[in-house]
């Protein structure tokens, strides 16, 4: 990890990112503009960011791009999972057009509730047929960009996700492990839910 | 060219190989063993939820890599090419300890009856269910070494189905943990006998290693602190301290050679450069766990053996097994995490035998420590896969979850097998193990019991909704607890070796991993595994004395 700030000032980053979006949806947040991608286009890295946070939304712990799973899934279409940059490559491209066939807008441009229909439509196979080429299913599209994007949130900080061990974290896990506390004392962060 | 001639060569340095390379060089012998892994150490070792031997998204951390695939035959028939990274693969782990570097070191004892399945359940229609030739009062003086010169820790005194036993573990359990503060009573109230189960680690000091410091990343993963016991920190060492065991990494078993009278001559390999290599030795035993054992010896073909060495009745490869892992994951309204690994402390042994229309069982614990990563595995359906719904119950439960889980004892199959593949061949151009067949659909019916029983002791303990684990279908098992694919018999036309693990055509080629277990017991089978290991080194030095091997 590049930094490893304390709790409340990983809360209060998230906050401020969340709001930006919030006040002005087109505004990519910091840790997806400007980066040098491996495998993705700047607008594939955008779209997915979106679909991160629709996978993992923000609220009172960080959401998946912010966490850092466009640079997990980038780094691994360029390594573990280069086998996959067809299906995300079509896959990226076919929900964007999916969004401006449904809604006349693209992903950046819905509301939260819009592009969550979007998705729960992408999970049961429904968008239009004929954007979704044959070698884009929907239902592995969704299946693995679930999986991954929940493999960038929740494992080794390492492999570019699971930034500041958010993922951990959220769960009220300590990273590094702390290993002097006592079992049965509350949580060293915050309690249970998220809440403070 | 050939190396210089030993006494023993050794393919495997897992949990039976490890074993028999140092009882056999501690005893005088001159020892090479071959490893096909590489010799990992802890402290190079980084945490990777996402890579290591239990979550394989990244590929398994111990190996092997992907210049060794394996052809997988599903159910319906159909044949694909995998790799370490998928299930279908069935690995264990290749490196130096092999399964016992990165495992969770249970450390269980198979109990009588799992000697004796054929006598005490007669055989179910369709399986190839039989007894050990040897029972388990003639393998307990090697259970009870493997204990003690190991380390097990543990306290069986609450388990009242236990085989007898000559003394106590010795070591004590860790701390209770708060699973264990739950579950224990909830048992007991249920009238059954829960008991802290035996682990292959370290509580105290013991063996001049320090006890567990209780990390959230166990099984799985290196052992940071070197607390877990495997044969890369004590078996292996020890042998290599006699001065007369040689450890040879990277080296990639090709065949067993044989001489003109139908004698093990040595075994031909590949080094770490990839160059071929012939060792000859007396004696050759092969400890490459039971799939690439099998392969090991269905590769190596001559006139007198063309289907494979020992394979004269078509056993070698045959009875694949490995565990039908079943149970479920309670959700509490209350908290029960307490971070403290390893977790799996207690356990029972009320199901093992005697469940009426049911043959065998297996032991139900509670499970390891869940990192997060393995937490969503038991999302119930009715949670959404992404979105709020999610995040909620994973932050809601993940704190507030305990898993039973158990082994349900397989009930083996002549068709569940592995077979050297006619044509896809692997980074060295030997014929990869191809694994078909399925497993007996009794087990079906065990696995639901299993759940049930899980269910019933998640209740009882508060879980206000148990998420079960049963299996639906029949498949091919094998995995980390393969098993049986080397039978052990007297009747060499029904079995692959004899009594003492000896292939029954070859009076000095011995086998010492899982591959000689008849039957699998509904327990985790490394220190049976081991147990075999001193047993069967036993036997090679009676029969070296006695001139028996040349």
């Amino acid at each position: 990890m590049a930094d490893s700030p304390s709790d409340s000032l990983t809360r209060r980053r998230f906050l401020g990112a969340s709001l930006l979006l919030a006040a002005s949806p087109g505004v990519l947040r910091g840790s997806i503009e400007g980066r040098a991608w491996r495998v993705l286009t700047p607008a594939e890295a955008a779209t997915l960011a979106i679909l991160a946070d629709i996978i993992v939304p923000p609220d009172d712990d960080p959401g998946g791009a912010w966490a850092g799973v466009v640079v997990f899934i980038d780094r691994k279409l360029a390594g573990h999972y280069r086998g996959s940059q067809p299906l995300y490559r079509a896959g990226l491209a076919a929900i964007e057009a999916s969004s401006r066939a449904q809604h006349g807008r693209a992903l950046a441009q819905l509301t939260a509730a819009e592009r969550e229909d979007l998705f729960a439509r992408l999970e049961r196979s429904e968008l239009p047929a004929e954007l979704w080429p044959g070698d884009a299913p929907q239902a592995e599209f969704f299946t693995r960009l679930v999986d991954h994007t929940l493999q960038g949130f929740f494992g080794a900080p390492r492999h570019g996700g699971n930034r500041d061990a958010v993922g951990w974290r959220m769960l009220g896990l300590s990273y590094p492990q702390v290993r002097s506390r006592r079992p049965e004392s509350p949580r060293a962060d915050r309690g249970p839910g998220g809440t403070p | 060219m050939s190396l210089s001639h030993v006494d023993v060569v050794v393919v495997g340095s897992g949990a039976g190989g490890g074993v028999v390379a140092r009882e056999l060089a501690a005893a005088g012998l001159r020892v090479v063993v071959l490893e096909r892994g590489r010799w990992h150490t802890a402290a190079e070792e980084r945490k990777d939820d996402l890579r290591n031997q239990r979550t394989i998204h990244l590929g398994p951390a111990y190996g092997p890599d992907e210049r060794s695939p394996r052809v997988f035959v599903d159910p319906s028939g159909r044949e694909r090419v995998v790799y370490s990274d998928s299930w279908a693969y069935n690995n264990n782990a290749a490196c130096v300890g092999g399964g016992t570097y990165s495992y969770g070191a249970m450390a269980w004892r198979f109990m009588p009856q799992d000697f004796r399945m054929r006598s005490t359940y007669g055989v179910p229609e369709g399986s190839t269910l039989d007894d050990w030739p040897i029972s388990y009062d003639e393998l307990e003086p090697y259970y009870d070494k493997a204990e003690h010169d190991l380390g097990v820790a543990g306290d069986l005194s609450g388990d009242p189905f236990k085989g007898p036993r000559r003394r106590p573990l010795p070591m004590p359990p860790l701390p209770d943990d708060r699973e264990t503060r739950r579950m224990k009573p909830a048992a007991q109230r249920l009238g059954w006998h829960p008991f802290y189960l035996p682990m292959l680690r370290n509580t105290i000091a013991y063996n001049g290693r320090p006890p567990c410091m209780r990390c959230r990343w166990c099984v799985g993963f290196a052992c940071e602190c070197d607390a877990r016991t495997g044969s890369h920190n004590t078996v292996i060492p020890w042998a290599l301290a006699t001065g007369r065991c040689e450890l040879r990494t990277q080296c990639m078993a090709r065949e067993i050679l044989l001489d003109a009278q139908g004698r093990a001559r040595g075994v031909e390999y590949f080094d770490e450069n990839d160059r071929r290599q012939v060792q000859t030795a007396d004696v050759v035993v092969v400890a490459g766990g039971a799939i690439e054992s099998a392969r090991l010896l269905l590769n190596s073909r001559s006139k007198r053996f063309p289907t494979g060495i020992g394979n004269r009745h078509d056993w070698v490869g045959r009875n694949l097994q490995g565990h039908v892992y079943s149970g479920g994951c309670g959700l509490f309204e209350e908290e029960t995490y307490d971070d403290l690994g390893p977790g799996g402390q207690i356990a029972i042994c009320d199901f093992n035998h005697g469940t009426p229309g049911l043959v065998g069982g297996g032991m139900l614990a509670t499970e390891f420590i869940r990192l997060p990563i393995h937490f969503l595995g038991w999302r119930p359906n009715d949670v959404p896969r992404w979105g709020q719904g999610l995040k909620d119950f994973l932050r809601r439960y993940h704190r507030r979850s305990i898993v039973v889980m158990g082994p349900f004892q397989e009930i083996p199959t002549f068709q569940a097998r592995v077979e050297a593949d006619p044509v896809v061949r692997d980074h060295w151009g030997i014929p990869v193990a191809r694994l078909s067949g399925t497993d007996h659909p009794h087990n079906l019916e065990g696995s639901r019991m299993m759940a049930d029983r899980a269910e019933q002791w998640l209740r009882e303990a508060g879980a206000s909704r148990v998420i079960r684990r049963q299996k639906d279908a029949v498949s091919l098992t094998g995995g980390q607890h393969q098993a049986g694919t080397c039978r052990m018999g007297d009747d060499p036309t029904t079995s692959v070796v004899d009594r003492c693990g000896r292939v029954h055509d070859v009076p000095n080629l011995y086998v010492a991993d899982a591959s000689l277990h008849v039957t699998n017991g509904g327990f985790n089978p490394v220190l049976t595994i081991m147990a075999l290991g001193y047993y069967v080194a036993d036997c090679i030095q009676r029969a070296v004395a006695g001139g028996n091997i040349r």
